[in-house]
């Protein structure tokens, strides 16, 4: 067992343990964004963040592994200015207004959503392209979970990627083309996996814009018969 | 225009691409074909290498010298950094995009193109990288004849108080593996191969107290013996040569012009850690270094030296992006990804390119290793002070009589370098020094007095990063260097981690707008907040370092940021 303090609790945990789980081990609560259970963990949000003794940086939790007699504080002024920049800078590029959980952390963290005036957002068309989903990258955290599933840690379809750099950078398919004619094989497991309602079922969509549900149902269906054509 | 397919595969089977680590060569291909990268090439790429489409498009849109849109045939790139901004580089931009109105050019602003002492810096390119040509000195008037290819290329100034690294650096020309075996060269490598003690090499260098020279000054010695200490059968050697630190041009004058030290010493911490092949990454807007160094290579292949040990020398294209300088992000690029750093630990040393135990060092670094094995740690040792040994590059650009490059013992004082070898500084009195290139910090004059060693910068609270001092005179405004600081980090950060993907775009519109007289109330907090979360929170060395130069500036001028006017 590897003993280490998570704020100034001494704790034994498994050997290559994550700090996240060590310090939820400890009763310490760690936000994070980006991190899914499901997907391997990237360090992108940096919300996890923790200051070790020792460490010239803050150290994410969510990737780094604990090690004999590490000291872990999980809520120095230090750790809670990244965390409320972030947001906040977070809130001045995306629309979060589908994402109640970093709505929630906005509010844990003081962070005001106005902080950043004359902000460049990141606005994108939406895509409604196929008959099962909906994308609206103006909600995209950039949380990679969707490129993720579709990719190496779950269905092996590599329709979508990460394109562009820097702020700039966005999930896409392959120029640009509409799903039905990217590699996807529609098992709608991004969708179950996305944060902030970017990718969202058809149905769903259509229920919000007002449709009734048999209208719903009648609008899928022909938009699925249209596409049984096209294959034909 | 008409994509003509069978151009590209024939270049896919004539070089034998077919694995992911093909892709940026294969891109660079296709970009050189075609002008752009059009969904057709990508398809054939591709299917050649057995990469997801969407990946490919990734990859593509990740890198500058890449382009999915065509462009003209000749592009040309204008450096609008510091230095080159001082020398003119807006007024260039227009007069360059006014050519571009007429002609078939596109023109781009560039990052930091390495020509800081000899600016404005403009690229040409019309084929390949290693075809493309880097005009120095381009005024307004002289711009058309830079795009026309009938400019003076380089004017590269090298002095110094020492001549070890840059004992072949004296002529405007690549000095021939002859000519370095002449003056010396390849000795160290010969008592090596007659030695055939890897251990002993290591023991050297560490007594030597060599540390790295691309910033993050970490001793080689012990570098070495963790890579070679690692487990594993296969291992690289990697030199990293993607300099683009604005205001950095050292690692382009050694490869330039003496690319055979920089090889011996890879070729050195190759057999001493037990690699079979070097890679030397070089990045895409350094053509007369991609030339050298592939000239050198043959040489060096002929004259039987790799045979030796058994050794494999590869040279590898940057396609255009700063981060990639960090090691991580480096191996990805060499795997042919998007060049996203890796968190660390596991340390390149154990976990590096192709998941393989590697050492990688930067190109200074590996140009003082051939005299310190040659002669011996303690001869390295009688430069410099005792906890920073032997010699360093310094490059002095901005306001100064000779901006160049110049090598002196660590432990100088800054004043000697500025006055008496660079000539003092010109056009009105010293305002501010940028240490450390974009990535360091200012100090005011009175920093002058200060030694240039590790344990001296340090106590003064400045870097010495990768050894680019910028001087701005007293008719400079601080202003303007931070908008093109911020602009650069904008366009440079990968992208992956938030802090520095959000906030080094927040910093670029606030200091954008700090440079204009419109800085808004709470805009110094603003500048804080972001620039201390990039600095602890991000993932890399970029993000860590892209609020450096202007958390310092916040210090010693508050007063600048909320000015209007």
């Amino acid at each position: 067992m590897t003993n280490l303090l998570v704020n100034n609790t001494p704790i034994s945990v498994e050997p290559g343990t994550t700090i996240l789980h060590a310090a939820q081990q400890a009763g310490a609560d760690v936000p994070t964004i980006c991190y899914h259970e499901a997907c391997t963990a990237n360090a992108l949000c940096r919300m996890c963040v923790v200051e070790v003794e020792g460490a010239r940086t803050l150290v994410p939790a969510c990737v780094a592994k604990v090690s004999e007699g590490m000291k872990v504080q999980t809520e120095t002024p230090r750790v809670e200015r990244s965390r409320r920049t972030i947001l906040e800078m977070l809130s001045s590029a995306v629309d979060l207004s589908e994402a109640p959980e970093i709505q929630a952390q906005m509010q844990a963290f003081g962070a005001n959503a106005e902080r950043f005036p004359e902000a460049e957002r990141r606005d994108y068309p939406l895509f409604n392209d196929n008959p099962m989903f909906v994308r609206d990258y103006s909600k995209c955290i950039m949380c990679w979970r969707c490129v993720q599933v579709c990719g190496e840690d779950a269905q092996y379809a590599f329709a979508i990627g990460i394109d562009g750099r820097g702020y700039h950078s966005h999930i896409g398919t392959f120029a640009n083309r509409p799903m039905p004619e990217s590699t996807c094989v529609f098992c709608g497991q991004c969708v179950g996996v996305c944060p902030t309602n970017a990718l969202q079922p058809e149905r769903e969509f259509l229920l919000q814009k007002g449709h009734t549900p048999d209208e719903v149902i009648e609008l899928t269906r022909v938009e699925q018969r249209r596409r049984k054509r096209i294959e034909r | 225009m008409t994509i003509d397919l069978s151009l590209l595969r024939a270049e896919l089977v004539a070089r034998s691409w077919r694995q992911r680590d093909d892709l940026l060569p294969a891109l660079h291909a296709a970009q050189t074909l075609y002008a752009h990268i059009p969904p057709q090439a990508s398809d054939e790429i591709a299917r050649a290498l057995g990469v997801p489409l969407a990946d490919v498009q990734g990859v593509i849109e990740f890198y500058d010298l890449f382009s999915e849109t065509p462009r003209a045939a000749k592009v040309v790139q204008v450096c609008a950094d510091p230095a080159c901004a001082m020398r003119g580089a807006d007024e260039v931009l227009a007069a360059a995009k006014a050519i571009g109105q007429t002609e078939n050019v596109t023109v781009l602003r560039a990052p930091c193109l390495g020509k800081c002492n000899c600016g404005v810096a403009v690229s040409v390119t019309a084929g390949l990288p290693a075809q493309t040509r880097v005009f120095a000195s381009v005024t307004a008037s002289s711009t058309a004849e830079a795009i026309h290819q009938q400019a003076s290329e380089s004017e590269d100034f090298v002095g110094g108080d020492v001549r070890l690294m840059t004992a072949l650096c004296q002529e405007n020309r690549r000095a021939k593996l002859a000519e370095y075996e002449a003056a010396g060269g390849m000795r160290a490598w010969r008592k090596a191969m007659t030695e055939r003690n890897p251990s002993a090499l290591i023991a050297e260098v560490k007594a030597a107290g060599l540390v790295g020279s691309g910033g993050a000054a970490f001793p080689t010695g012990v570098k070495w013996e963790g890579a070679a200490k690692a487990r594993g059968d296969e291992k690289y050697f990697v030199v990293n040569a993607d300099e683009s630190e604005p205001g950095t041009f050292k690692d382009r004058v050694l490869l330039e012009r003496d690319p055979c030290r920089v090889l011996e010493g890879a070729m050195l911490g190759a057999v001493a850690i037990g690699a079979k092949k070097i890679f030397v990454y070089v990045r895409g807007e350094y053509p007369a270094a991609i030339r050298a160094i592939q000239e050198a290579i043959r040489e060096i292949k002929l004259a039987g030296y790799l045979a030796e040990a058994g050794l494999e020398m590869e040279l590898r294209v940057g396609a255009g992006a700063y981060v990639c300088g960090e090691e991580t992000a480096l191996f990805e690029a060499i795997e042919g990804k998007r060049g996203m750093p890796r968190f660390k630990p596991p340390f390149p040393v154990e976990v590096g390119v192709f998941g393989k135990p590697t050492a990688i060092n930067n190109v200074e670094t590996l140009a003082k290793v051939p005299h310190l094995l040659a002669d011996g740690a303690a001869a390295f040792r009688r430069f410099g002070t005792e906890k920073s040994a032997g010699t360093k590059l310094f490059c002095l650009s901005g306001d100064v009589a000779r901006p160049g490059m110049y090598e002196v013992p660590f432990g100088v004082t800054l004043r000697h370098v500025v006055d008496d070898l660079a000539g003092g500084v010109t056009g009105g009195g010293l305002k501010a020094i940028l240490m450390g290139g974009a990535a360091g910090a200012f100090a005011k004059p009175d920093a002058l007095d200060v030694k240039l060693s590790f344990e001296d910068l340090r106590a003064a609270g400045l870097p010495l990063g990768s050894g680019a001092i910028l001087i701005l005179n007293e008719t400079r405004d601080v202003r303007d260097v931070l908008a093109r600081l911020g602009h650069f980090f904008a366009h440079e950060s990968c992208g992956k981690c938030y802090p520095c993907q959000l906030g080094t775009q927040r910093q670029h519109e606030i200091l954008d707008r700090v440079a204009q007289g419109r800085a808004l109330p709470g805009d110094l907090e603003r500048l804080q907040d972001v620039g201390w979360t990039m600095t602890d929170a991000s993932l890399c060395g970029l993000g860590q370092t892209a609020a450096s130069a202007v958390l310092s500036a916040l210090k010693l001028w508050p007063e600048l940021f909320n000015r209007q006017g």
